[in-house]
């Protein structure tokens, strides 16, 4: 499963607005709807579970990246975007340092294989400095896009 | 007392493995003991137990049996928490917003 398979390419946010944790969830999860997901009230309720779920535990997980994420029914399959915050965002990181590289994902209610695989694929992509290097300065959703799509890494 | 590391099998009962909490409880509980600690899916490489991005790049799911090396002064207790730690994983089954006790005082 390779983060092109279930990044959706239109939701790709090459530079975030947005500079609270909430603020970068919503723009992203906006993003998502406004590629045509989500119609209807789902937006908030998404926004709401992944609230929630940085609650339990931040999902910054430190150098920069973070992984938000939660499981929703309205998905049948998992789907996820990436968003580069330029200032970067402070987002209660276990290295206290702020979020430039966002990978937002949300997984169907009970495919647990599913989230496990997406995280493992998108933290070998991040255990790259290279890659998240290159995500940073990419300044266009295309040339996220083409990142993401050429990004192979091996166990 | 120092010398060998130790080296312990454990599996992961919970439904969703080594995801994204249990891999920051595991990382937060390294931090505590000065020892360093490995951990080892199959035949793959030996990953840094104080990386959450490592843990989680072992997409290990349920069942899967892992080893843990730890080596250094508090080798044992290190071990012993360790072990006791994974063990506890299956706890957030039965309570989605379950932690480990020792783990939820104080920031980040």
């Amino acid at each position: 499963m390779r983060m092109s398979d279930f990044v959706v390419r239109d939701a790709i946010v090459a530079d975030l607005k947005a500079n609270t944790k909430e603020g970068v969830i919503r723009e992203m999860v906006e993003s998502l709807r406004n590629a045509g997901y989500f119609k209807g009230g789902e937006m908030e309720d998404i926004v709401k579970a992944i609230l929630k779920r940085e609650l339990l535990g931040s999902t910054g997980i430190g150098r920069g990246v973070a992984i938000p994420h939660s499981k929703h029914s309205t998905v049948d399959r998992l789907i996820g975007t990436v968003g580069i915050s330029r200032q970067g965002v402070a987002f209660d990181s276990l290295d206290g340092e702020p979020v430039h590289v966002f990978v937002l994902l949300i997984s169907p209610q009970d495919r647990p294989g599913d989230h496990l695989r997406a995280l493992e694929n998108v933290s070998r992509c991040l255990r790259d400095d290279g890659f998240v290097r290159s995500l940073r300065q990419a300044t266009s959703r295309e040339a996220i896009w083409g990142l993401l799509d050429d990004a192979e890494h091996h166990p | 007392m120092n010398g060998e590391p130790l080296r312990s099998k454990v599996v992961l009962q919970n439904v969703l493995g080594m995801h994204m909490r249990p891999a920051r409880w595991f990382v937060e509980l390294v931090s505590k003991f000065k020892s360093s600690v490995s951990v080892c899916k199959g035949d793959r490489e030996p990953v840094d137990g104080r990386s959450i991005l490592s843990l989680i790049s072992l997409g290990a799911e349920q069942g899967t049996e892992l080893i843990l090396e730890v080596s250094g002064p508090d080798q044992q207790e290190a071990m012993n928490a360790l072990v006791e730690l994974v063990a506890n994983f299956i706890k957030e089954d039965e309570d989605e917003e379950w932690s480990p006790p020792s783990l939820t005082s104080g920031g980040s």
